[in-house]
């Protein structure tokens, strides 16, 4: 579904991608854990089509298609969806009307007809009970006063609502209470499929025990430094990550 | 011959056309000889820094339109918000277009300004009111000296309207170039309710030039809801002198939406005479190419224990020009008052100027006054995150900007306004915003 050779992405000439390899398949969940400051968003970043990053060598491709000429909505009619480590707050736009035309532009990109209202009310109503958010919740401004759980979930009730095929969630378990982390990670299951993916960017292990990863790969100075199994992360929890520095240094 | 002395010789043949034994004419007499000495503003004049009337000027307006052509409601319909049940005072190039408008005289009088000035049942309110919060500047004086139409609204005490009064002015284009200068007069008696639309339209590209003063006045526990609809032609410009003089517990908001015209500039002054008062004053400006609009707002808090509320947001393209100076003044009496005041604005093109100015005179010691003006651009992590849903980037843009002036549009309490408002704005903006906000 999702394969990336050689990628090195810059920022202001600072690199800070230097040749990363990955490739997903439909069905996998798979894990980027790493450091700070070791380039885990940037790439999440560069994959959702963030114009500040500068692409200097490598490319991605989704199912068979380079992405480097899209824009960030063409990513996303394509199915790429990446949940925000910070949401930003819009005031004046309600999640409601966000996501009736965010659905609708993504039907019109893929000439189909505006979803009728009923249809799309239903389907409000059934993805908000999935991540347990309230009505009332719906007409508020976009993230405008929502705690760090609610800006989370309703990222998560986002990537419900459009479907994606291939989801990158970027430390949404920061700042999220023990609830909070498991209606998220409820969530996302209940999303998964044999024909969509995740990548679940991380720092830590204990949303990896709700989203269980098939692989997980080590993020260090803008290269992945190792890869394995769920077991790394667990291994990763446990000694931290200085020991993966010192192989990478040696 | 300059358009001053055009003007003041024209007075002379006006004068052929209105009752000069009438009180109202000293008024007039008096107005004419203050423009004469103050003539129209300069930039040399602080209020008028940042906005100049030279190139307007310089066009050969007609002081009196000849033929008024009669326009049929087809033509106009539009410019008309007739999805609601309406009271409508509509003129065509300065003349009350009865077959345009409804007007009333039950209860209240909804009505012409030409029939209070001279009919004597209305004298009383126009002794006690006419002329007595216009200020006594060249323009407003220059209104005054050939005040003769106009819109004429009273409400007596306790009369809620629930119809709103659309005050419309429309000129043809017969004329090469015309003047208009209504005047207007809202007298809301105490604990009465009405609800206003005003709005200047030309229908053709001929220069218009349009001198506007309405005097509001909302006595104890009235309130006071008035809209302005500023979308006109690239050949209009005008100049709105509004005074609201406010009593004991009255509540007056005044939204301004200045969508369009050459030049526009809004004098806005409320003057608190009582306790408990609340003024509010809201905007939204989205202008383009060559486009000048400036916001010129006072209020002046004379009494204890009073609010006011200022929130203007301005949008700027191309090579437009947007002016805000909001002056607060606060005497000494008017303890615990509570002023707020904002300016936010976005430049989306690096041509497009605004110049903003809070000007606060506070003399009591015991008050909450505060202000804010920000310029910047639209928010790019904001566009990131809505392109990064599907939102392509005209309409993620078109929908920042909507959701930028949706808190001055909240405030609308007509549905149906609104609905045009967003409609405008969405036009303006170039974008389909598929949903109401």
């Amino acid at each position: 579904m999702l394969r990336i050779n050689n990628l090195h992405a810059s920022v202001e000439d600072k690199p800070i991608l230097k040749g990363i390899n990955l490739e997903v398949k439909p069905g996998e969940v798979h894990a980027i854990m790493g450091p700070n400051g070791s380039g885990k968003s940037t790439l999440a970043s560069v994959i959702a089509g963030k114009e500040d990053y500068e692409v200097d060598e490598g490319e991605i491709i989704l199912e068979g298609e380079d992405l480097e000429e899209l824009g960030p909505e063409e990513r996303a009619h394509k199915g790429i969806f990446m949940s925000f480590q910070y949401p930003v707050e819009i005031p004046g736009v309600t999640v409601t009307n966000f996501m009736k035309t965010a659905i609708n532009e993504t039907r019109k990109a893929k000439g189909l007809e505006e979803m009728p209202a009923n249809q799309m009310l239903k389907l409000i109503r059934e993805k908000s009970e999935l991540l347990e958010i309230d009505r009332k919740f719906l007409s508020r401004s976009l993230n405008e006063g929502f705690s760090g759980g609610e800006k989370k979930r309703n990222e998560i009730f986002q990537m419900a609502m459009l479907e994606p095929k291939l989801a990158i969630l970027d430390e949404t378990d920061s700042g999220l209470d023990i609830d909070a982390l498991r209606i998220v990670a409820n969530g996302v299951n209940k999303l998964k499929s044999k024909d969509n993916a995740v990548v679940v960017i991380t720092h830590y292990q204990r949303l990896l025990d709700h989203i269980v990863p098939d692989y997980v790969h080590v993020l260090y100075n803008g290269r992945i430094v190792k890869s394995g199994t769920a077991e790394l992360a667990h291994e990763l929890e446990a000694k931290g990550y200085d020991w993966i520095k010192e192989e990478v240094n040696a | 011959m300059e358009l001053k002395e055009k003007l003041i010789s024209s007075f002379m043949a006006f004068e052929n056309t209105v009752n000069v034994d009438s009180p109202i004419h000293d008024i007039r007499i008096n107005a004419i000889k203050r423009f004469e000495t103050q003539g129209f503003p300069t930039k040399k004049q602080e209020a008028w820094k940042y906005t100049s009337l030279n190139s307007v000027l310089k066009t050969d307006f007609s002081v009196f339109p000849k033929d008024i052509e009669a326009l049929d409601y087809k033509t106009v319909k539009k410019y008309l918000i007739d999805e609601i049940d309406s009271y409508k005072i509509v003129f065509v190039d300065g003349q009350y277009a009865s077959h345009l408008s409804e007007t009333t005289h039950d209860d209240i009088d909804v009505c012409l300004m030409s029939s209070a000035l001279t009919k004597a049942k209305y004298k009383p309110v126009i002794d006690n009111y006419f002329n007595k919060i216009a200020t006594t500047d060249g323009l407003t004086s220059l209104n005054t000296a050939f005040s003769a139409e106009g819109a004429y609204i009273y409400i007596p005490r306790h009369k809620a309207i629930k119809k709103p009064i659309q005050i419309v002015h429309f000129s043809t284009g017969n004329e090469a170039a015309l003047m208009l200068q209504p005047r207007n007069l809202i007298v809301v008696e105490e604990n009465a309710y009405v609800q206003v639309i005003e709005r200047h339209q030309s229908l053709t590209d001929n220069p218009t030039l349009t001198n506007s003063v309405t005097e509001i006045f909302a006595d104890k526990r009235a309130i006071v809801d008035y809209y302005k609809i500023q979308n006109d032609k690239q050949s209009a410009t005008l100049i709105d002198n509004t005074f609201i003089n406010q009593k004991n517990d009255s509540n007056a908001k005044v939204h301004t939406f200045s969508f369009g015209g050459k030049l526009t500039r809004n004098n806005l002054n409320f003057y608190q005479n009582g306790e408990h008062i609340d003024s509010t004053m809201k905007g939204v400006t989205i202008i383009g190419d060559k486009q000048h609009v400036d916001h010129n707002t006072l209020v002046h808090h004379i009494e204890p224990n009073c609010e006011s509320h200022q929130d203007y947001k301005g949008i700027f393209d191309e090579n437009s020009t947007g002016v805000f100076n909001g002056k607060v003044v606060v005497e000494k009496e008017a303890q615990k008052t509570n002023a707020f005041q904002a300016n936010n604005n976005i430049l989306i093109n690096d041509k497009a100027t605004i110049n903003t100015k809070p000007q606060l005179e506070i003399f009591a010691d015991d008050v909450r006054c505060s202000h804010g003006c920000t310029i910047g651009q639209l928010d790019e992590s904001a566009l990131f995150y809505l392109r990064s849903r599907g939102i392509p980037e005209k309409e993620a843009r078109g929908l920042l900007m909507y959701a930028f002036s949706n808190t001055v549009l909240d405030s609308v309490k007509i549905p149906e306004l609104k609905n045009r408002i967003t409609k405008i704005i969405a036009n303006k903006l170039g974008v389909n915003i598929g949903f109401d906000l």
